[in-house]
């Protein structure tokens, strides 16, 4: 939100003075830093994708299969003009260009792990509120929530996937489900606490009633703290979809993501490295860079939960 | 100490009994019939009936399931849509090569992320300690297909140093055993590393600092002996917790590693059936591997006694 957008009384009341703003302080950590160019950089790539020099990713050319990376073929355009076209990082067994497909794959596997942290945070944040403050619900919740981080996350989400048809929607939910427990207890313990601060207390003495009580005074304390945990589940997202697509049981084959062109490149993995080892870099870099964000946001951010962890 | 180990145990159950009822909910919630998918293309709806009765699938919900958690108890997990062949069965022929690879792991992890972890916080603010710190960083970023293929193409396919790929049971010779699992137990061993190495250090780091590591230094001890008898032994707790808590991350590398180097456990198992949409071998193997998880961590609880006798139940 832009500074423009505020209400003209908050402005107003804002001291002349001020502290360093948040964001400032934020920026001024090293991993955040490192990090968030990293993720922008990836994010770029992944909105101007077809102005990268990539061809169609789903393209098959049955005459251009298995190349080697920096191998050139001429694309005939729709005008009929000829123009040369050099495969970067090789064909797949279909004649694929890897690198558009490894190009589109950023797009894929961001909106993955930015949606999965967002729907995690959102129900997670709801459960948790209900079960922190509904006192009968919260032995319940909280048993449900105890039986899912029981079953490891790959496991859940593969018997999640299993249940229907592969597609974006099943796996974004097959990853969703094993995230929300951990958001549910991080907000659930936030809740306990915030209820016996004084201010809380105070507001309860003076009628607040309570969807207000939570609103006002409960859900700003937990800002912070998922700010982290979302971007920590936006990285193991990215990781698990791989994982699935990679395993064969995630998003269908022809959608150019990352552990898609993993799962195309082991058959021939032996004569053609190129088709696991770019997309897996790819992959490594953008949660290496999701996770440098994540403990730069906790440090700074929240510096009791980093001390906590 | 018994009446505690009884209690934790006790308190395992209602778990796994939460964990069941999920795994049970899970099949019903499928879109397709179980018993159509058992009769198979060909079926008239007389034998999907049969079948369905025979399965006990035309129940009220809540019979099933007490009849699905009796038969449960009695170690009969149901015949597997895909294999034809008892579930119970299809484990215990899948249960070594998972067992060796997780076991094999946990030596490799513990044996060099301790004493990593231990010389990091030792030279803390050195080259190594930052080294270890970048490599626990990257260890937890770097997905499991990834290093096992880096690790198969320099060792198997560059080197020629190893089997690129399989698995050979150890009653077939030891030797063979080893040498195909050392691939694939380095590769799932990096993110244990990773978890382990940093704990280690940071609660190394945390005791170094007592009162007690002092005076064990000033009576002349050595520093290797401070180091592992002082401070390794009083930062033990919380390595012994996280060695638990990767066992999740363990689970989800082994069904990964086992698809890479082709190893016929029960990852690969998982794996198939999930494309062959096995519900009941799914169901099985789900809850094989959350009893393995809950139990080894309430075995982790237990240690605690061993590594700080100031902790009593």
């Amino acid at each position: 939100m832009s500074v423009e957008a505020l209400p003209a009384e908050i402005a107003e009341v804002a001291p002349a003075a001020r502290r360093p703003g948040t964001l400032r302080i934020v920026l001024r950590n090293p991993s955040v830093l490192i990090g968030a160019t990293i993720v922008a950089f990836l994010a770029i790539v992944g909105v101007v994708a077809p102005w990268l020099g990539t061809i169609d990713p789903a393209e098959i050319n049955p005459v251009f299969r298995n190349k080697k990376p920096g191998v050139e073929r001429t694309i005939r355009g729709d005008d009929g003009k000829e123009t040369a076209f050099v495969h970067r990082f090789g064909t797949d067994s279909l004649g694929r260009d890897v690198y558009s497909r490894v190009v589109y794959g950023a797009r894929v596997s961001l909106i993955i792990g930015v949606t999965v942290a967002v729907l995690s945070v959102a129900v997670g944040l709801t459960i948790g509120l209900i079960a922190g403050y509904i006192r009968w619900l919260d032995g319940i919740i909280m048993r449900v929530m105890d039986g899912l981080m029981a079953i490891p996350a790959i496991l859940l989400a593969m018997g999640v996937v299993s249940l229907s048809r592969a597609g974006l929607l099943a796996v974004v939910i097959a990853i969703v489900i094993p995230e929300i427990p951990r958001v549910v207890r991080l907000v659930r313990a936030i809740v306990l606490s915030i209820r016996e601060e004084p201010y809380v207390e105070a507001a309860i003495t003076v009628g607040t009633p309570t969807p207000l009580l939570l609103v006002r005074h409960v859900l700003p304390n937990t800002i912070a703290p998922l700010i982290v945990q979302g971007t920590f589940i936006c990285g193991s997202a990215i990781l698990i979809e791989a994982i699935l697509s990679f395993l064969g049981i995630g998003i269908p084959p022809e959608t150019p993501t990352w552990g898609n062109i993993m799962a195309e490149g082991r058959s021939l993995f032996r004569i053609h490295p190129h088709n696991i080892f770019y997309p897996g870099v790819c992959l490594a870099f953008a949660v290496l860079a999701i996770n440098m964000l994540g403990d730069g946001l906790r440090d700074t951010l929240d510096p009791r939960f980093a001390k906590r962890v | 100490m018994y009446a505690y180990v009884l209690r934790r145990l006790a308190a395992t159950i209602p778990v796994m009994l939460i964990v069941a009822v999920l795994v049970f909910l899970m099949l019903r919630l499928t879109p397709s019939d179980p018993a159509a998918i058992i009769a198979g293309d060909n079926a008239n709806s007389e034998q999907v009936a049969e079948i369905r009765n025979r399965l006990g699938l035309d129940q009220p919900i809540l019979t099933q399931f007490v009849i699905w958690m009796g038969k449960l108890l009695h170690g009969d997990l149901g015949e597997s849509f895909f294999f034809k062949k008892q579930v119970a069965e299809l484990i215990a022929d899948r249960l070594e090569p998972t067992v060796s690879l997780a076991l094999f792991t946990i030596v490799l992890a513990v044996a060099i992320a301790v004493p990593l972890g231990v010389l990091a916080a030792y030279r803390h603010g050195s080259w190594l300690d930052r080294i270890v710190m970048g490599f626990s960083v990257l260890g937890f970023s770097v997905p499991v297909f990834v290093i096992g293929y880096l690790l198969i193409y320099v060792f198997a396919i560059e080197l020629n140093w190893l089997p690129v790929q399989g698995y050979q049971r150890i009653g077939q010779g030891v030797g063979g055993w080893l040498q195909r699992l050392i691939l694939p137990a380095m590769t799932l061993s990096v993110v244990l590393i990773a978890l382990i190495a940093r704990i280690t250090r940071t609660s190394v780091l945390e005791v170094m600092n007592e009162d007690y590591i002092r005076t064990a230094r000033a009576k002349g001890q050595t520093e290797s002996r401070v180091l592992v008898r002082h401070a390794l032994a009083n930062a033990a707790v919380p390595i012994v917790t996280v060695i638990g808590l990767g066992v999740a991350a363990l689970i989800g590398g082994v069904v990964v590693t086992e698809s890479v180097f082709t190893i016929p456990g029960l990852g690969r198992l998982t794996v198939d059936a999930v494309l062959a949409r096995d519900y009941p071998t799914i169901q099985a193997v789900i809850l094989l591997f959350s009893l393995a998880y809950v139990l080894i961590n309430l075995l982790v609880d237990l240690t605690y006694t061993f590594f700080d006798p100031r902790i009593r139940y």
